[in-house]
C-alpha cells in the first residue's frame, strides 16, 4: 500500500461538510486546508450548498480532478458506502475521522470497512481519530487552526493511538523547541497500525526520530512492531499507557504472573533498542535529544557548572540511572587549572562535576569543555548554566556548541527557561545543542542517547 | 526437536483434558528434549515407591501427583529428605488423602545448587517470551527476573544473566563454587528452541527450580500449562 497520498496530498475531498451546521468538524477541516495549506480541497455533501464561498459537491463524481486524500467525517453507518465510492472514483487514500466503530461495540462495522479497503489495497487511517498533520502541507485535525499550538517544522514524527495525547504533545514540543515532521492520530487503527506507519516513517527522509504513544497491541502486533523498529535505523521512542494489570485474570504459573502484559511490553522494547519513555517529561527530553544526536553513547558524562548544588543534583540523577561521571586524573586537573582565569583558578573545584564557581566566565567554560571533550573517558558533556552569574554572556551557548561540534561529542545544557534567558538558550539551540529547563531533563537527554540502539 | 520425538507431542495431547502437564510427564518431556532431569519414578503404589527408593538409595524426595494440584508446596505436597521405608510409606499415605491423588513422584535428592526459574509465556502482543530469574518458592516475592522475546540468540543470554540482581550468587559468592555458565547458557538456549516449537500448544511453562551447580543445570520441577 502506498501511504504517500495520506501525507503528501495535492488534492483532498472532505466528506460531511455542512452548509447548515457551521461547527461540524468537517467544516473546520475543509476551511483550514482551503485557507492555510497548499492543497486543493473540495467539500462533499449530498445536499450541496456553499461553504466559505465554495460550492459543496453532491458526490465525488462532480469533482473535476483525481483526489489523493479523502477525509471522511460522516456518520459511522454511512462510512462503508463513502469508502466504496472513493475506491470506485480512484481516490488514493483516506482518513476516517468518524467515531462509532469498535470503540462503541460496532466491531462489525469496523470489519466491513477493513474488508472493503483490503480488497482494493486502499490505505486509510482511523476510524475514530484526528488523522494527519504535516506542517505546511496538510491538516485533517478538526481543531480550529487558531487554537492549535504548532511546533516548528523539524524531524520528529509522532504516531498516537490517542488524538488528545498527540495534540497535547505538540504543545509541549512547541514549548521545548522540538520540531515536528509528521503527526498521525491512528484511532482504532483498523487497517494501518504502528507497524505499517513505522515502515513508512522509517523511509521518510523528513523523519529522523519516530515517536509512538501506544495503549496496546493486537495479537502478535507488538512482536511485528519491535522487530521492525529494531531494524529501522532511526531512534524509536515509545510512551505506553495501560501499565497496571487489568482485571483479576487467574494466573496459573509464576512466569505468567511475573511476565505480565506490561513487563513483557517493556522487556521486548528494550531488547530491540527502542527507548521507552516513562512519562511526558522523559518523552519530550528524549525527543529533543535524539532529534539532534543519533549516535549512541555509553553514558560517561562530564559535568560543568558554576554551582556545587547543581553539580551534585546532576551527579545524583546520573547515578540513579547508571550513567557514569568519571573522575579526572591529577594531570588533567593540573592542565585545566593552568588555563582557567586567575580569579577562578584558586577556588574552582576540579573534580567531576567541575564547579567553576560564581566567578566563572565564558572562557573558563570553553577551556573546561575543551579539556573534558578531549578525554577518552568522557563521551558527553552536561553544562549546567545559571545565566544570572555575572561572568556569563549570552554568547556562551554558541561558544560551547562550537567546541562540541569540533570534538563530535554531544553537548547538553540546562538553562532555566524564562523569557529573560532566551538569548542564551538560542545560542545553544541554533547551534544544534539541546537545552533542558530542568537538571533532571538534561540528564534524561543523556539517558536517551545511551538507551538508543538503532 | 519435536520432529525427532513424536512422544513429546503425545505427552502434550494426552494432557489436553487437564489443561496442564503433570510433573512426571513434564519431566519426561524435558528429558526427551535433551534436558537433565533427576532420576524419578511415578509410583502408584507404596510398593513401587519403595522399590525405586531402595534401588537409587535413600534419601529421596516425594511429590504429590494430582491434576487438581498445580502448586504442590501450598498443600504440603512436597517432602524432601525422606530417609527410610517407614517415612516414605507415611508420606505416601498422607498424599493419598489429597485432592485428586493419582500417585507419588519419587525422585533422587539433588545435591545443593542455586535455584533458578526458567520460564516461558506466550504473550498475546509479543508471542513467546523467556523469563530467567532467581527461583524457588519465593520467586514472586523477590521478583528478580529478566525477560526477553524468544527466540533468544547466543548474544542475548549472557545479558539476561547479567540483568539479575543476584547474578553475583551465580558467579561464586563468598567462596561458593560458581554455577556452570556454559551449562546454564546451553539450557537457556535449548529451552528457547523448545518453546518456539511448542508455541502454538502452550500458554506458559515454569521450570522452577532449575537447579544449577558447578557441574550441571537440572530441571528439578516443571509445570507446563497448555493453551493455543
Amino acid at each position: 500500500m502506498d501511504l504517500n497520498p495520506l501525507f503528501e496530498p495535492r488534492t483532498m475531498a472532505v466528506f460531511g461538510v455542512s452548509s447548515g451546521n457551521y461547527r461540524h468538524p468537517a467544516n473546520e477541516i475543509f476551511t483550514k486546508n482551503l485557507l492555510r495549506y497548499p492543497v486543493k480541497v473540495y467539500g462533499i455533501n449530498p445536499h450541496g450548498g456553499t461553504l466559505n464561498g465554495e460550492t459543496i459537491r453532491r458526490s465525488i463524481s462532480e469533482i473535476p480532478e483525481a483526489i489523493d486524500l479523502a477525509v471522511i467525517a460522516v456518520r459511522a453507518d454511512f462510512v462503508p458506502d463513502v469508502l466504496s465510492e472513493c475506491i470506485r472514483a480512484k481516490v488514493r487514500s483516506a482518513t476516517i475521522i468518524s467515531g462509532g466503530f469498535a470503540e462503541t461495540g460496532r466491531q462489525d462495522l469496523q470489519d466491513r470497512i477493513i474488508a472493503i479497503a483490503r480488497e482494493a489495497s486502499f490505505p486509510f487511517v482511523g476510524p475514530n481519530c484526528l488523522g494527519i498533520y504535516v506542517p505546511s502541507h496538510v491538516d485533517t485535525f478538526f481543531l480550529p487552526s487558531e487554537r492549535m499550538v504548532k511546533p516548528a517544522i523539524g524531524n520528529v514524527s509522532f504516531v498516537s493511538q490517542s488524538g488528545g495525547i498527540l495534540v497535547d504533545h505538540l504543545i509541549k514540543f512547541a514549548g521545548e523547541g522540538v520540531g515536528l515532521a509528521k503527526a498521525v492520530s491512528i484511532g482504532n487503527k483498523a487497517l494501518l497500525g504502528e507497524p505499517e506507519l513505522l515502515d513508512y516513517l522509517a523511509h521518510d527522509p523528513a523523519t529522523r526520530v519516530i515517536v509512538f504513544y501506544i495503549e496496546g497491541f493486537g495479537r502478535n502486533e507488538g512482536r511485528k512492531f519491535v522487530l521492525k523498529a529494531g531494524q529501522c535505523g532511526k531512534p524509536v521512542i515509545v510512551l505506553k499507557s495501560g501499565k497496571s494489570p487489568g482485571g483479576s485474570r487467574a494466573v496459573s504459573s509464576h512466569t505468567a504472573s511475573l511476565a505480565g502484559d506490561y513487563a513483557s511490553f517493556s522487556a521486548a522494547l528494550s531488547q530491540y533498542g527502542i527507548v521507552e519513555a516513562a512519562n511526558e517529561l522523559e518523552l519530550v527530553s528524549f525527543c529533543e535529544s535524539l532529534s539532534i544526536y543519533q549516535k549512541p553513547i555509553e553514558g560517561r558524562v562530564g559535568i560543568v557548572t558554576v554551582s556545587g548544588g547543581h553539580g551534585a543534583m546532576a551527579s545524583d540523577a546520573c547515578a540513579a540511572r547508571g550513567i557514569a561521571v568519571p573522575a579526572l586524573t591529577d594531570s588533567v586537573r593540573e592542565g585545566l587549572r593552568k588555563v582557567l582565569s586567575p580569579s577562578v583558578r584558586e577556588i574552582a573545584s576540579l573534580a567531576n562535576p567541575i564547579d567553576l564557581t560564581g566567578s566563572g566566565i565564558d572562557d573558563d567554560f570553553v577551556a573546561t569543555a575543551e579539556t573534558l571533550f578531549a578525554m577518552e573517558e568522557i563521551d558527553c558533556l552536561l553544562a549546567l548554566l545559571l545565566p544570572y552569574i555575572p561572568g556569563i554572556t549570552a554568547d556562551l551557548g554558541a561558544k560551547l556548541s562550537n567546541v562540541a561540534a569540533r570534538h563530535s561529542k554531544p553537548l547538553i545544557a540546562y538553562v532555566p527557561h524564562v523569557e529573560k534567558y532566551a538569548m542564551l538558550i538560542e545560542g545553544f539551540e541554533l547551534n544544534g545543542a539541546p537545552v533542558s529547563p530542568s537538571i533532571e531533563g538534561a540528564v534524561l537527554m543523556v539517558e536517551a542517547l545511551r538507551r538508543n540502539r538503532p | 526437536m519435536i520432529e525427532s520425538s513424536p512422544e513429546i507431542l503425545r505427552i502434550i495431547e494426552e494432557a489436553r483434558s487437564d489443561g496442564w502437564v503433570l510433573e512426571p510427564d513434564a519431566k519426561r518431556l524435558f528429558s526427551l528434549a535433551g534436558f537433565s532431569v533427576p532420576r524419578f519414578v511415578f509410583a502408584r503404589t507404596t510398593g513401587e515407591a519403595l522399590g525405586f527408593a531402595r534401588e537409587i538409595g535413600f534419601p529421596v524426595v516425594a511429590k504429590i501427583v494430582s491434576p487438581r494440584i498445580l502448586h504442590k508446596s501450598d498443600v504440603g505436597g512436597v517432602v524432601v529428605g525422606i530417609g527410610n521405608d517407614g517415612r516414605l510409606v507415611e508420606v505416601f499415605e498422607r498424599f493419598q488423602g489429597l485432592d485428586g491423588f493419582l500417585g507419588v513422584l519419587v525422585e533422587e535428592m539433588l545435591p545443593g545448587g542455586i535455584e533458578l526459574i526458567l520460564g516461558a509465556k506466550i504473550d498475546l502482543q509479543f508471542g513467546p517470551m523467556i523469563l530467567l530469574g532467581m527461583g524457588g518458592t519465593g520467586v514472586e516475592i523477590y521478583q528478580d527476573v529478566t525477560l526477553r522475546m524468544a527466540p533468544l540468540t547466543e548474544k542475548e543470554v549472557p545479558a539476561m544473566i547479567e540483568g539479575l540482581k543476584a547474578r553475583r550468587l551465580l558467579e561464586g559468592y563468598r567462596g561458593a563454587e560458581p554455577v556452570n555458565q556454559g551449562k546454564l547458557m546451553e539450557t537457556i538456549l535449548a529451552f528457547s528452541t523448545l518453546v518456539m516449537e511448542l508455541e502454538g500448544r502452550i500458554a506458559s511453562i515454569d521450570i522452577n527450580p532449575l537447579l544449577c551447580s558447578a557441574g550441571r543445570c537440572m530441571v528439578a520441577d516443571a509445570r507446563i500449562i497448555l493453551g493455543g
